[in-house]
């Protein structure tokens, strides 16, 4: 049983967690021809976009309403309005996704309200969907403030009644933020080969991949069409990945179609039993036979890797849904979770297979290491500078990866990413080859007067 | 095949030290013990592969294969030997002969230009020059020219004259010996002489396993002056002349060496092991004897009984968390087999079953002690080919194998735990605390979640029909086989 604990101090050191309006403007960045903007002052928007821009190598069309002084106290409502008018004019984008930030939620605006004032009086921005989303800094983190944006998104666009007939073979496709492009991709894939149309809210596979465009576009450069959004109301089932997405999944059921709130698909147990809900949800025992022979060649990797997973100590940083399933296929080939620290506590912490999980910080996962004799590290980049520190192995995963290229590219869900992460996760144990010498075992050293004494190379 | 080392071949083959030579008659010993292969059905190493184990763990010398590539191209730094000093060992050098020069007969002189290569940019220790098949089937003769490049550059040159064709692993193992013992020991003195002096012949510190019992030597202040050849420099096979006693670990192979160091210097040896608790305590018990008898101050004894007791009950202290982890386990054992009763009687006094071990290499000696501890004969057996061991595990016969590399697939592929015992292994197992690592390797392997996950049936099928019950191993059963292929 996962004992979550907060630690009880003031001081955060090298924080974990990153901000939630940061996880709504990833969302929003999944929809085609989306602007992501922060009702806040200009430096939130600066912080988060130079993260998302060192994450993924690509231009981010994240704006600012540009709060100051004089707005702080007497509402930004004219500041959307304005905002919405400049990106309307610069970069004609077909979706303004508005999260807000901790200053303006301080302040306690009705944002919601001036903007639906607003919307009335400017027929002008009609063709141009905008969404808000509360996502105040201080609550939450990256999964909470791109659920947040998700359902935001559903509460506006998706009709409680459904426009036409339902469509046994649509499925909703809602991941959650843990996973990367590449995987969000693998996934869709997986749920095509069924016989299935998947709608993907949000879709980050075209438009976060890493490509090069043939124009400049100063919008997302991908992501779910606008025009399958409020279809999703006609879609025979949801499936969503990870616990932060069961809020929006229950709002898709409201709708119609059942909601399978399912493990992120890492590991074989995992795996197996997102295929089987695919299966029920296509009526089908039949599966392609790509899928068979991944799952054999997932078994074998797993015999070869568990040599090097067995009995290893592990440190896992890393938010509520990405710390669980991660955690879970470690565990699954006999590592252990010795120290666990995570940002927020949902079902999904509850999850993770650790003695204790502590809402804490990069610095307590620091003291935790040495005291528990963890040998790999799991978190995002942050954590380079204790790996370092420490001699321990950095596993990069979550987000900010900004010391590594492709982390878009990274791809550990279904059989065939599953086998990649223990490949992974066993070279980087032999890449850290323990070297016994005769102290490790309490012998005294070699007389010395065995010793050879080189002479200085020759010289030619 | 030269006329001296046709000689020494025979020489060799006919070792009066070797108990199981010495049961033979005298057709039988003539024959020699190297028994002929099987081609389409042999598994194992060749002289040269034996002569560079006993060897290659000797970590300031420069090992330089006279050979094409594929002697050591595809052999080098393949072995968990430790070094606390060199690392020139790991190193891999040969002559890589061309198709032109092999043609051209110009092999002698390469080599006695990587000679002077290796010393002018390692200052080795020593040059160790291991003749192979092509080199040796074109005439080349590595004795002058080893001679005459120690004699040029003031450094030892030992030519190993090893080409794989003339035998197995084992005789490799022992012409290895024979070289060092002709060209090497004596070669130096020891700064100062103990009277706690001690060889170990056959120890390859493995992943460390000589300093698994190095410390419980250290505090009884025995010192190893001479060993073959885990973590050993050069000069402490040079000085081994010197030593009081001889150990001969685990090993027929090196027995040879053995014997004339007795011969020659009077060193008396004794065959022991350092795996189990009741060996380790046996060597130690043997050690200290035979050393109070070659002039040790007899207290030696008495701290050897106080240490043994002390460590024991630390060592089963130890063991004891593992006991609900691995009781009732069945284990099958495949390796050498005369190493192996005294980690079976370990196995079994924590609770588990050994369902079988192989008994390949025993003595009859050793035989008969396992079929006492095991209270039957039925559980021993020669080679398992690998189709009956893949049956047998498939159908659950035992939890857990452990055996060498060769056979790890036969387990894994039938889902089984797999705890690797041999040479290539990572961990040390040696001494009192290396049962405790045993223990430990046995419960990651066994209990690893991972084999349920992998016996669960694809979501495509059809869930199981109910398990049939699990007959018990039987090893009467199977044919067996000549190939051993789990040659260690």
């Amino acid at each position: 049983m996962t004992r979550i604990t907060h630690p009880d101090r003031a001081l955060s050191t090298n924080p974990l967690k990153v901000s939630a309006p940061l996880g709504a403007a990833m969302a929003y960045l999944g929809i085609e021809r989306a602007i992501p903007l922060f009702h806040g002052a200009q430096g939130c928007t600066a912080f988060a976009m130079v993260h998302l821009v060192r994450h993924f190598k690509e231009a981010i069309p994240l704006q600012t309403t540009a709060m100051n002084e004089v707005s702080a106290i007497l509402g930004g409502g004219e500041q959307i309005e304005e905002a919405i008018e400049n990106l309307r004019k610069r970069a004609n984008p077909r979706f303004i996704g508005i999260a807000s930030t901790a200053l303006t939620e301080t302040r306690g605006e009705d944002v919601a309200g001036e903007l639906r004032a607003m919307l009335a009086r400017r027929e002008d921005f009609a063709d141009t969907r905008v969404v808000y989303a509360a996502t105040p800094d201080f609550h939450g983190g990256l999964e909470e403030g791109w659920a947040r944006a998700v359902e935001a998104i559903i509460d506006a666009m998706v009709p409680e009644t459904a426009a036409g007939p339902r469509l046994p073979a649509q499925v909703n496709l809602l991941p959650g933020s843990h996973l990367t492009p590449a995987e969000v991709e693998a996934i869709a894939d997986l749920v095509r080969a069924f016989g299935l149309d998947p709608i993907v809210l949000p879709d980050l596979t075209d438009s976060l991949d890493g490509h090069l465009a043939e124009d400049w576009s100063g919008c997302s450069l991908g992501g779910t069409p606008l025009a399958r959004i409020p279809l999703m109301a006609q879609s025979g089932a949801t499936i969503a990945i990870g616990e932060a997405m069961r809020p929006a999944a229950e709002r898709l059921a409201r709708r119609g179609g059942a909601a399978h709130v399912l493990q992120t698909p890492i590991g074989l147990r995992a795996t197996d039993a997102f295929v089987a809900a695919l299966m029920e949800i296509a009526g089908t025992r039949d599966v392609p036979a790509r899928l068979k022979r991944d799952r054999a060649r997932l078994q074998d990797a797993c015999l070869d890797a568990h040599f090097h997973t067995a009995g290893l100590k592990v440190a896992l940083g890393a938010e509520p849904d990405l710390a669980a399933a991660l955690g879970q296929a470690m565990v699954a080939m006999g590592a252990q979770i010795v120290a666990a620290v995570s940002t927020t506590s949902t079902a999904a912490t509850a999850q993770i297979p650790a003695e204790q999980v502590l809402l804490g910080d990069l610095g307590d996962l620091e003291r935790l290491i040495p005291e528990t004799g963890a040998k790999m590290l799991i978190t995002h980049a942050q954590g380079r500078m204790m790996a370092e520190r420490l001699h321990v192995a950095h596993l990069r995963a979550g987000f900010p990866i900004f010391d590594r290229l492709g982390a878009q590219d990274v791809c550990r869900v279904l059989y065939a990413g599953s086998r990649a992460f223990y490949y992974e996760v066993a070279n980087l144990v032999l890449s850290h080859p323990h070297r016994p010498a005769p102290e490790d075992f309490g012998a005294l050293p070699i007389d010395e007067e065995f010793t050879h004494a080189p002479a200085p190379s020759a010289r030619h | 095949m030269s006329e001296a080392l046709k000689n020494q071949v025979a020489a060799v083959l006919n070792e009066p030290a070797c108990a199981t030579n010495r049961s033979k008659d005298d057709a039988a010993r003539k024959k020699g013990c190297t028994k002929q292969l099987t081609p389409g059905a042999a598994a194992g190493g060749c002289a040269f592969d034996g002569a560079m184990i006993a060897l290659q763990p000797v970590t300031d010398v420069a090992h330089l294969v006279h050979a094409p590539l594929a002697c050591w191209g595809n052999g080098y730094d393949n072995r968990g030997s430790a070094s606390s000093g060199s690392d020139l060992y790991r190193t891999g050098f040969t002559t890589d002969l061309s198709e032109l020069e092999i043609v051209m007969g110009q092999g002698e002189k390469k080599l006695f230009r990587a000679i002077r290569e290796v010393i002018e940019q390692q200052s080795p220790a020593a040059v160790f020059v291991y003749s192979t098949c092509t080199t040796a089937l074109v005439g080349d003769d590595i004795v002058p020219v080893c001679k005459a490049a120690a004699e040029r550059f003031g450094t030892p040159v030992i030519p190993i004259d090893v080409p794989g064709y003339v035998g197995s692993k084992n005789l490799g193992n022992k012409l290895a010996g024979e070289a060092l013992f002709k060209y090497v020991v004596g070669t130096m003195e020891p700064e100062v002489s103990t009277p706690y002096d001690i060889n170990i012949i056959g120890d390859f510190n493995l992943s460390g396993e000589l300093w698994q019992v190095k410390p419980l030597l250290d505090k009884l202040g025995i010192r190893i002056l001479g060993s073959v050849a885990g973590d050993a420099r050069y000069a402490q096979i040079a000085k081994m002349h010197r030593a009081r006693v001889t150990m001969l670990v685990c090993s027929k192979a090196l027995i040879n060496m053995a014997r004339r160091l007795e011969e020659t210097y009077g060193i008396p040896f004794f065959e022991g092991s350092f795996y189990g608790i009741s060996d380790t305590s046996a060597a130690i018990r043997t050690l200290c004897a035979m050393l109070v008898e070659r002039g040790a101050p007899a207290d030696l004894i008495d701290r050897a009984e106080a240490l043994i007791a002390e460590e024991e009950a630390c060592a089963r202290a130890a063991l004891e968390p593992f006991r609900p982890r691995v009781a009732g386990k069945r284990v099958l054992l495949y390796t050498g087999g005369h190493k192996s009763w005294s980690v079976v009687s370990a196995l079994q006094e924590l609770g588990m079953e050994v369902v079988g071990t192989s008994v390949r290499k025993a003595t009859e000696e050793d035989k008969t002690r396992i079929a006492e501890i095991m209270g039957t004969e039925a559980h021993m057996f020669e080679n398992m080919a690998p189709r009956d061991m893949y049956a047998a595990l498939r159908a659950a016969r035992a939890d857990v194998l452990m055996s060498g590399g060769r056979s790890q697939f036969v387990a894994l592929k039938a889902r089984v735990p797999w705890v690797d015992v041999n040479q290539e292994k990572h961990e040390p197992y040696a001494g009192y605390m290396g049962m405790v690592n045993l223990l430990d390797a046995i419960d990651r392997a066994i209990n690893n979640p991972l084999w349920a996950d992998l016996r669960t049936p694809a979501p495509w099928d059809a869930p199981p029909a109910p398990a049939a019950p699990v007959t018990p191993l039987d090893l009467s059963a199977m044919a067996g086989t000549r190939a051993d292929f789990e040659d260690c």
